[in-house]
């Protein structure tokens, strides 16, 4: 079967421009469902205009963006209520309770049990003893579980996660990672990660895509790139991207 | 291809009905400026009627005018201050990421305009029967007529306002704050078209609210409920709403277009 037809997320020959400025030249993959995969590069390098096209937000001057097979953002509504995504850039609104939070998101969402949801979701991520208290009065950690339980509301199929464990103490970050993990493998779960964590990527992601300047400049497997460029660690090789050792490849896929 | 949900619009009213209880500064808010012009215009009349006797015979014209000038202006703030609110809140990415259709935002937008409103607008309504004997609810049928349009103009305003501030971000705000004071003096809320200059009238007329007034005087002053003002009104808001929802469609296209949906800010 085409591979077009049976992936999760499918991006071909993406184009964005802005007047003059082009925030992503002609981009291609496709994400199979189940993988975790990572989209790295420095700032403006395109990874937040690729994530906003293929969440809908954003139109493609040029190029198609395919989620569960709808065309973003023409059919989105077709898909959303099987994707869901976190975000540093956005909150919730902070008056609520976590409680009402995920209630509100849950009936968005169209969850059926919506109040064992969220008593499923508070377990797994240890929001029990702060479900009643206002969003906008959590510590930054708290904040950002919630947030996760927030994206897994609807047990969504397809995940969009940009800097899942930003502002978390290494602890929490490790917890919130095992969790997304364990979740994206029972569920089968298609996860696109935005992050700068490149131990994180490493812990997490069975593929890496690098980003520069709006293209896509490297696609593999960790292991593989960290072999290509010989360095020990995924932080060297972006540093070795990002200071212009990596080659631009149009469309790729490992 | 999922329809139109009541659901997920009772969900976001949920949203906004958490807020506000949340708060009583907003809750403050909405009753604060209502019950101050009601005092002030209440007042005035009573000073002329006391001195003038074509006001002895139109009796509680000001309040009347100040009172559905409230619900014209109240009701399209109530619309956009929840609009605002998830701007605030920085939650609009969250809101158009999820199933929710822009008609059903816009539907919890118009429950929301009407629940404040209601929090708004009753108890001054009763204070005015209190401190000047002035019943708007006694205008009965009459009012409903002058209710439905004064809030359908409202809401096809705050649909326009709100596709704005999708387009533009905060830098929009104070259309949402201001917008309405436009019509004020065109729509001739305290004073006869008649007034008007010639040419003026002609862009008065094309307002729906305008009937309104129109109306309103003709009950309190000359006794007669006109229901051709009301029809031409309801003819008038028909196209606005039309043009109202069509702008935001067009708006909203533009700012996925333009990227301004992840730019929330000035």
């Amino acid at each position: 079967m085409d591979a077009t037809a049976t992936a999760a997320i499918s991006v071909d020959r993406l184009v964005k421009t802005y007047g003059p400025t082009t925030a992503v030249g002609g981009i291609s993959f496709q994400l199979m469902p189940g993988t975790i995969t990572a989209l790295l590069g420095g700032n403006g390098a395109g990874k937040s205009t690729t994530i906003a096209t293929i969440m809908g937000l954003l139109t493609p001057t040029s190029g198609t963006v395919r989620v569960l097979g709808a065309e973003m953002p023409r059919q989105r509504y077709r898909v959303l209520h099987r994707m869901n995504f976190q975000s540093p850039y956005v909150d919730m609104p902070m008056r609520l309770t976590v409680r009402q939070n995920l209630r509100v998101f849950g009936e968005l969402y169209g969850v059926a049990d919506v109040e064992g949801r969220i008593a499923e979701l508070a377990a797994a991520l240890d929001l029990v003893d702060i479900l009643d208290r206002p969003a906008g009065k959590l510590s930054a950690g708290q904040k950002t579980r919630v947030s996760v339980a927030k994206a897994l509301i609807n047990n969504p199929e397809v995940l969009l996660l940009d800097e899942p464990t930003a502002s978390l103490d290494p602890d929490t970050a490790d917890w919130v990672r095992t969790h997304l993990e364990r979740y994206c493998r029972a569920r089968g779960a298609t996860l696109l990660l935005a992050s700068h964590n490149m131990g994180e990527v490493e812990r997490l992601c069975e593929r890496v895509i690098m980003m520069k300047r709006g293209r896509i400049v490297d696609d593999d497997t960790p292991q593989r790139l960290l072999a290509r460029y010989g360095r020990e660690t995924l932080e060297d090789v972006f540093l070795d991207i990002a200071r212009g050792r990596g080659e631009a490849r149009e469309t790729t896929s490992p | 291809m999922m329809e139109f949900s009541v659901r997920r619009v009772a969900a976001m009213v949920r949203r906004y009905w958490y807020l506000l209880r949340s708060s009583w500064p907003r809750i403050l808010d909405l009753i604060y400026w209502p019950m101050v012009q009601m005092l002030m215009w209440g007042f005035l009349q009573t000073y002329i009627q006391q001195n003038a006797g074509f006001f002895v015979q139109a009796s509680g014209v000001f309040i009347g005018s100040v009172l559905l000038w409230d619900i014209l202006f109240r009701g399209q703030l109530g619309f956009s201050i929840s609009f605002l609110e998830e701007m605030y809140a920085r939650n609009l990415g969250n809101i158009m990421m999820s199933p929710l259709r822009p008609a059903e935002f816009i539907a919890a937008l118009v429950v929301m305009s009407l629940i404040r409103l209601a929090i708004g607008m009753i108890p001054v309504t009763l204070m005015a029967m209190a401190f000047f004997g002035f019943n708007l609810w006694g205008l009965g049928f009459a009012l409903a007529a002058f209710f439905m349009n004064l809030m359908l103009t409202s809401w096809a305003i705050g649909i326009l306002v709100a596709g704005l501030l999708l387009r533009n971000g905060l830098g929009a705000e104070t259309l949402a704050w201001t917008f309405m004071f436009l019509l004020l003096p065109l729509c001739c809320v305290y004073y006869p078209v008649s007034v008007l200059p010639d040419w003026l009238q002609w862009i008065a007329w094309m307002l729906p609210p305008t009937y309104v007034f129109e109306g309103m005087r003709a009950l309190l002053i000359d006794h007669v409920f006109r229901a051709d003002l009301m029809m031409q009104a309801l003819a008038l808001n028909v196209v606005l709403f039309a043009a109202g929802c069509t702008a935001f469609a067009l708006l909203l296209r533009s700012a996925r277009h333009y990227g301004t949906l992840l730019q929330m800010g000035e």
